[in-house]
C-alpha cells in the first residue's frame, strides 16, 4: 500500500487501476440494465457511455465558459457591472486593429498551408521505399514542445548587423549570397508571416499523418475507372483524391484552425507580441493574467469564441452532408 | 450474421486493402517520379534543418553557441557532452532533468488513458446510440474546443483545492484537468471515425440480441483500435509538451512539475542558458518520438477500418 | 523487415524501461518537497533560533521567481532554522511567478509565503484580500534593518504588509577593466565624462562600424522592453530628480510630461545613437531583438565597451570570466550629473504571507531579520540594503560595490518605477512602448500612447 500512496509510479498505477475499476462497474451496470430493465435501458446506456464525459465537460469547460461570459460584463475585479464597455475596449483599443488583422492572417494561412503541404508530402512519399523515415522527418516538429520550437527558430531567425558574423541560419545564407541581413522578427508586417511559418512547420506533420492514412484508404476501383477514361494527374488529384479524403480534410482543417485561433505561445516567446505581431489569444492572456483585468480578458475570450462560430457551422453542414451521402 | 463471424470478415477486408495500389501511387506515377521526389526531398530538408541545427548546437560548448552559427561546427568541430551531462545529472538540489522526466511520464500516461477511454465511450453515445438532441449536444461538445484553457484554470483549481485531496494525491488535479481539456477534440475525432463504421454491423448484432456493452466491446473496440491509437499518440504528445496546464495544476510545486516547466525555467527571464536548453529540448523530444515510431503503423490502419463499407 | 523493426522497437523500449527503473530509485519518491535541504550541519547553535519557537511537522511553503543556483543558495539559509524550529520550509521557484501566484491565490491554493518582486503586484494581492499582515516581530525586524523608503514599498494604503528581503542595484554599467586599461580609459564619475568617454571610443575604434562604445539588449520574451524602461527610469532620476520621479510613478504628473520627454531623449542620446550602439551586434534597432542576457557579451570580444545592466548580470558572464576590478568584466556606478549627486535605481523583493499560522509567521520573521540577510549575503550571489549586512560578507567585488552603494547614506535610492506602476502600464504599455521606441518610433508619440493607456480610477 505504501508504494501506491508514496511513490509517483505507485500513484500512477493506482489511478489507472481505480479508473479501470470505475469503467468496469459502469459497463456492468449498463450490461445489467440492458438485460433486465425494460423501457429505461436506452437511457441507462446513454448515461453510462455519454455520462462521464459530459459530466466532466460541464464541470471543467461549460461552467468556466459561462463564468467567462458573465465576467466579460464586469470590471477588472468582477465587482461592478460595466455593460458592453469591455467589448467596446476589445475592438477599439490601440492594438485592436493589429490583433484582429494578425489573427485573421494566422487563421487563414496556417490551416491552408499546413494542410496543403501535409497533403502534397503525403501523396509524394506514399508507398516509397523510405516512407516511414520520410514521415518521421515531417513529424519531428510535432514532437517538439513550444519551448523547444522557440529555441530552434531563434537559431534560424537571429539577426546581426551587416558588419557582424551572422549566427542565424537564414541571415547567414542571405549574407553569403551577398544581400543585406534581414530583421525577420522585427520588420512588420512580414514578421507575422515568419511567426506563422513556425506554426505551419509544427502543424504540417499532424496534417500529413492523418491525410496519409486517408489516402491509403481510397478505393482503387475508382482510380482504375478514371484512368481508363484518360484523366490527367491534376484532374485525378482534384476529382478523385480530394473528394475521397474530404472528411479527413475537413477534420484536419478544423482542428488546425481552432488550434491556430488559440495560439499564443509562439508570439509570446518569439517576439513578446512586439513589432505589430499581437494576436487576440495573446492579448487575452495579457489582460487576464498579466494586467489582472478579468473583464477585458473575458470579453476577448468571448470574441475568440464568436470567431469560431463560422467554423462550427461549416462542420455541421459537412456532418449533414456525410450523413445524407451515407443514407 | 453473428457478431463473432462479423469481426474476422471486417479484419480480412482491412488487411487486403493495402495490397492494392492506391490513388496516390497512380498520382505519383503520373506526375513523374523525379519531380515528385525532388519536391518531397525539399520539404523534408526544410522541415528537418531547424531541428538538425538544434541537434548540432546541443553538442557545442557554451561560448561557441553564443558567438557563432551551428554550421561552423561542420568545418570546425568542437564537440562536448557537457550540456547533456549538466542537463541530465547536474544541479542535484534544484532537481535534475531525469526527475522531471519521471514527473512528465507520471502525468502523461493517465492523462492519455483516461480521456481516451471516456472519449471512445462518448463517441459511441454520439454515433451509435440514438437519442433526441444528440446532434446538438455533439455540436456543443465540438465547440467547447475553443474555450481557452486559461479561462478554465481558476474555477477548476478551486474545486480541487477545496477538496483537500491535493495533499495526498498531488497529481490528481493535473490528470483530471488534462482529461477534461482533451475531451472535446478526442470525442470529435473518434466520433468521426466511428460514424464511418457501417451501421449494418451494429444492427445485425443488435438483432442477434447483443446489448450495447457487447457491441461496444466486441465490435467497436477492435474496429476502432487503430483510430484510438492514432488519437492516443497525439494526446500523449500534447500532454507531454504542455506547459500551462502542468504548471498551474501542479500547484506550482517544483517536486511534481513536468519537464516542460523545467525547460521553460532554463529559458527563463534571467539566465538564458542556451547550451542547456538545446540539450534539454532534445531530451524532452525522445519519448514522443519513440511513441510515434512505435505506433505509427496504426495511422495507416486507422482509417482503413472506416472504409469497410466500400 | 517487419520482425527486425519490431525487435529494435522492443530493444529501445527495454532500454528505456531500464533507464527509468534506475532513475526511479532516486527520484520518484513523493515524500519530500522541492528541495530537501541537505542533512548536514547538525551542530547548529539553536539558541539563535529560540525566538522563533519550536514546531512539530509544520510545513511552510514559499513561492517565488527565484530559480536554479540562486534558489539552492536561498534554501541553504533555512538548514539550521529547520533543524532548530522543526519547521519544514519548502521553496518552489517558478518561471511564470507573476501570473501563477495570482492564479494559485484565486484558485484557493495559495502558498504560505510568497517572495514578491513588484510592489504593484503586492498591492494587487493585498487589495484582493489575499495577503495578511505580518507579526509584530517581522515589523520590528523590518524597521530595524531597512530605511523608510524601503518600508514604504512594502506598505499598502498605510498598512505595512511585507518586509523587504533582498535588494539589487540597477544603476550599473558593465565594462572590461582590462580593455579600459589597454586603451587608457578612466571610469567616468559624471554624466559628461561618460559621454566624453563614449565619444573618445568612437574616435578610437569607430572606423570599421563593428566596435561601438555601447552595447544593449532588451529582448526578454513576453517581458521584452523592461531593460529599456530601466534605462529611462535612471534618466528620469538624473534629468528631473527623485521628487518628479515619485510623481511620475504615481501618475501625479502625466507620463508624457515634458520632463519625462527630456529624460527619454537623454536615454535616446545613447540608445538611439548609431555611433554609440550596438557594438558587436548591429545598429540601434538591433537592441530590440537582442536578448538582455547576451547583450553585454560583446564586451569580452572587445566589440563594445559598456553595457548598462543591473548587478545581477554578474551571473551572465560565461564560466571562466574574471569578474573583478582588474579583470575581464566589472561594473561602475552609472554616474549622476555631478560626482556628488548619487541617484540610485534599485529593485528588491518583499515577503508577503497568505495566512497567519504561527509557523508561517516564524519563517516570515526569520526572513525579515538582519541575521537572515547576513546569512544569505554570505552564501553569495545577492545583495541587500538591510543595514545589518556587513559588506565584507559579500561573495564578490561587484556585490560588495552594490551593497556599499545601497547602504550609502548620500545615495538617493528609488525603486524600479515599472514595478510600482499599474501592471497594464508597468508590465504592459511601458514595455511595449519602449520597444517601439527602440525600434524607431517617435518619442512624443510613444509617451502619449503610454499616457493614454494608464488605467482610469
Amino acid at each position: 500500500m505504501d508504494f501506491f500512496l508514496n511513490d509517483k509510479f505507485g500513484q500512477m498505477l493506482l489511478v489507472i487501476i481505480a479508473f479501470a475499476a470505475l469503467i468496469a462497474v459502469l459497463l456492468a451496470i449498463a450490461w445489467a440494465a440492458d438485460k433486465w430493465v425494460g423501457k429505461g435501458r436506452r437511457w441507462a446506456a446513454l448515461a453510462v457511455f455519454g455520462g462521464p464525459a459530459l459530466l466532466l465537460l460541464v464541470v471543467g469547460l461549460i461552467y468556466p465558459a459561462i463564468r467567462t461570459f458573465y465576467m466579460s460584463f464586469y470590471d477588472a475585479g468582477t465587482n461592478n457591472a460595466v455593460g458592453l464597455q469591455n467589448y467596446i475596449f476589445t475592438v477599439t483599443n490601440t492594438g485592436a486593429v493589429i490583433a484582429f488583422r494578425n489573427t485573421f492572417i494566422w487563421v487563414f494561412l496556417v490551416p491552408i498551408a499546413s494542410t496543403l503541404i501535409g497533403l502534397i508530402y503525403a501523396i509524394l512519399i506514399d508507398r516509397s521505399r523510405l516512407e516511414k523515415l520520410a514521415k518521421s522527418l515531417l513529424f519531428l516538429p510535432v514532437a517538439i514542445s513550444f519551448v523547444g520550437a522557440g529555441i530552434i527558430w531563434k537559431f534560424v531567425y537571429e539577426y546581426r548587423g551587416a558588419a557582424q558574423e551572422q549566427i542565424g541560419l537564414l541571415n547567414a545564407f542571405i549574407t553569403w549570397l551577398g544581400f543585406e541581413p534581414v530583421r525577420f522578427l522585427q520588420d512588420a508586417p512580414w514578421n507575422t508571416l515568419f511567426l506563422i511559418a513556425v506554426m505551419i512547420w509544427i502543424q504540417a506533420g499532424f496534417a500529413m499523418v492523418i491525410l496519409s492514412a486517408a489516402i491509403k484508404a481510397v478505393p482503387t476501383d475508382i482510380i482504375e475507372a478514371a484512368r481508363l477514361d484518360g484523366v490527367n494527374s491534376w484532374e485525378m488529384f482534384r476529382n478523385i483524391t480530394v473528394p475521397s479524403i474530404r472528411p479527413s480534410l475537413v477534420v484536419v482543417l478544423t482542428t488546425i484552425s481552432i488550434a491556430t485561433l488559440k495560439i499564443f505561445d509562439i508570439t509570446r516567446t518569439m517576439t513578446g507580441a512586439r513589432f505589430d505581431t499581437q494576436v487576440l489569444a495573446n492579448q487575452m492572456y495579457d489582460y487576464s493574467f498579466v494586467f489582472g483585468d478579468n473583464g477585458v480578458g473575458s470579453a476577448m475570450a468571448v470574441v475568440i469564441f464568436i470567431l469560431v462560430i463560422p467554423l462550427v457551422a461549416f462542420n455541421i453542414r459537412q456532418m449533414a452532408k456525410n450523413r445524407s451521402v451515407r443514407g | 450474421m453473428s457478431v463473432e463471424a462479423g469481426v474476422p470478415e471486417v479484419a480480412e477486408v482491412a488487411t487486403q486493402r493495402p495490397n492494392r495500389r492506391s490513388t496516390a501511387t497512380k498520382f505519383r506515377s503520373l506526375v513523374g517520379n523525379r519531380i515528385g521526389s525532388a519536391v518531397a526531398v525539399v520539404i523534408a530538408v526544410l522541415w528537418t534543418i531547424p531541428t538538425f541545427g538544434l541537434f548540432i548546437s546541443s553538442f557545442r560548448p557554451e561560448e561557441d553557441i553564443k558567438s557563432s552559427g551551428w554550421w561552423t561546427f561542420l568545418s570546425n568541430p568542437a564537440f562536448t557532452l557537457d550540456n547533456y551531462q549538466e542537463v541530465l545529472f547536474g544541479r542535484a538540489s534544484s532537481g535534475s532533468l531525469s526527475d522531471y522526466f519521471i514527473n512528465s511520464l507520471v502525468i502523461t500516461v493517465p492523462a492519455t488513458v483516461i480521456p481516451l477511454v471516456l472519449a471512445t465511450m462518448a463517441a459511441y453515445a454520439f454515433s451509435v446510440l440514438d437519442w433526441r438532441g444528440r446532434d446538438w449536444v455533439f455540436v456543443c461538445v465540438f465547440a467547447l474546443q475553443i474555450v481557452p484553457l486559461q479561462m478554465a484554470l481558476i474555477p477548476l483549481l478551486r474545486i480541487f483545492s477545496s477538496s483537500g485531496l491535493l495533499d495526498t494525491f498531488p497529481y490528481l488535479s493535473v490528470w483530471v484537468a488534462h482529461s477534461i481539456f482533451a475531451l472535446p477534440l478526442a470525442v470529435f475525432l473518434l466520433h468521426n471515425f466511428m460514424s464511418d463504421i457501417p451501421k449494418e454491423l451494429v444492427e445485425a448484432a443488435r438483432v442477434d440480441g447483443a446489448g450495447h456493452v457487447s457491441v461496444f466491446l466486441r465490435i467497436m473496440l477492435p474496429l476502432m483500435a487503430p483510430a484510438i491509437a492514432s488519437v492516443a499518440i497525439f494526446q500523449f504528445i500534447w500532454v507531454w509538451n504542455d506547459l500551462l496546464v502542468g504548471l498551474t495544476f501542479t500547484g506550482a510545486n517544483n517536486a511534481i512539475q513536468p519537464l516542460t516547466a523545467r525547460l521553460a525555467e532554463m529559458a527563463g527571464s534571467r539566465g538564458q542558458d542556451w547550451q542547456l536548453l538545446t540539450a534539454g529540448a532534445f531530451v524532452s523530444m525522445v519519448l514522443p518520438l519513440i511513441v510515434f515510431l512505435s505506433l505509427q503503423r496504426y495511422f495507416v490502419r486507422g482509417l482503413l477500418a472506416g472504409s469497410v463499407k466500400g | 523487415m517487419r520482425t527486425t523493426a519490431r525487435r529494435t522497437g522492443a530493444a529501445v523500449a527495454g532500454g528505456l524501461a531500464f533507464a527509468l527503473a534506475l532513475t526511479a530509485c532516486s527520484g520518484s519518491d513523493l515524500g519530500g518537497g522541492g528541495g530537501d535541504g541537505d542533512e548536514g550541519g547538525g551542530d547548529a547553535a539553536c539558541e539563535d533560533y529560540a525566538d522563533y519557537g519550536t514546531f512539530e511537522g509544520d510545513e511552510v511553503t514559499i513561492l517565488s521567481s527565484i530559480r536554479e543556483q540562486e534558489a539552492d543558495q536561498m534554501e541553504d539559509t533555512f538548514v539550521d532554522f529547520e533543524e532548530c524550529t522543526g519547521i519544514d520550509v519548502v521553496h518552489n521557484g517558478i518561471g511564470e511567478f507573476e501570473t501563477q501566484v495570482v492564479v494559485q491565490a484565486e484558485g484557493g491554493n495559495a502558498p504560505n509565503l510568497a517572495i514578491i518582486p513588484q510592489p504593484g503586484l503586492l498591492a494587487r494581492l493585498v487589495n484582493d484580500g489575499y495577503i495578511v499582515e505580518p507579526s509584530e516581530q517581522t515589523v520590528t525586524n523590518a524597521q530595524e534593518g531597512w530605511t523608510e523608503e524601503w518600508l514604504n514599498y512594502g506598505t499598502v494604503d498605510g498598512t505595512f504588509y511585507a518586509a523587504p528581503l533582498m535588494a539589487s542595484v540597477k544603476s550599473f554599467v558593465w565594462y572590461s577593466p582590462t580593455a579600459f586599461a589597454e586603451n587608457g580609459y578612466e571610469v567616468p564619475t559624471t554624466w559628461d565624462e561618460l559621454i566624453a568617454l563614449s565619444d573618445q571610443i568612437v574616435a578610437d575604434h569607430g572606423a570599421d562600424g563593428v566596435v561601438k562604445p555601447w552595447c544593449a539588449g532588451i529582448e526578454s520574451g513576453g517581458a521584452t522592453g523592461w531593460p529599456a524602461t530601466d534605462f529611462i527610469e535612471d534618466m528620469v532620476l538624473r534629468e528631473a530628480g527623485p521628487e518628479v520621479y515619485d510623481q511620475w510613478v504615481t501618475h501625479e504628473i502625466p507620463f508624457n510630461d515634458p520632463q519625462i520627454y527630456a529624460a527619454t531623449e537623454r536615454a535616446g542620446s545613447i540608445l538611439r545613437n548609431e555611433d554609440y550602439v550596438n557594438g558587436g551586434i548591429g545598429d540601434s534597432r538591433s537592441i530590440a531583438t537582442t536578448s538582455f542576457n547576451d547583450g553585454g557579451l560583446p564586451i569580452l570580444d572587445g566589440n563594445c565597451f559598456m553595457y548598462r545592466m543591473a548587478s545581477f548580470y554578474e551571473a551572465q558572464w560565461p564560466e571562466g570570466t574574471d569578474v573583478s576590478p582588474e579583470g575581464d568584466a566589472f561594473a561602475f556606478y552609472l554616474p549622476g550629473d555631478d560626482a556628488d549627486s548619487k541617484p540610485l535605481l534599485t529593485a528588491g523583493e518583499f515577503v508577503g504571507a497568505f495566512d497567519d499560522n504561527e509557523a508561517t509567521q516564524a519563517v516570515q520573521a526569520f526572513m525579515s531579520s538582519g541575521e537572515w540577510a547576513n546569512l544569505r549575503v554570505t552564501i553569495g550571489g545577492v545583495t541587500s540594503a538591510n543595514n545589518a549586512v556587513d559588506p565584507a560578507n559579500a561573495s564578490s567585488d561587484v556585490l560588495r560595490l552594490a551593497i556599499e552603494l545601497l547602504q550609502d547614506p548620500d545615495a538617493v535610492t528609488r525603486f524600479d518605477g515599472s514595478d510600482l506602476m499599474p501592471s497594464a502600464v508597468g508590465a504592459g504599455s511601458f514595455w511595449t512602448g519602449m520597444t517601439e521606441w527602440i525600434d524607431g518610433a517617435d518619442t512624443q508619440t510613444v509617451l502619449d500612447q503610454i499616457e493614454a493607456s494608464w488605467p482610469a480610477s
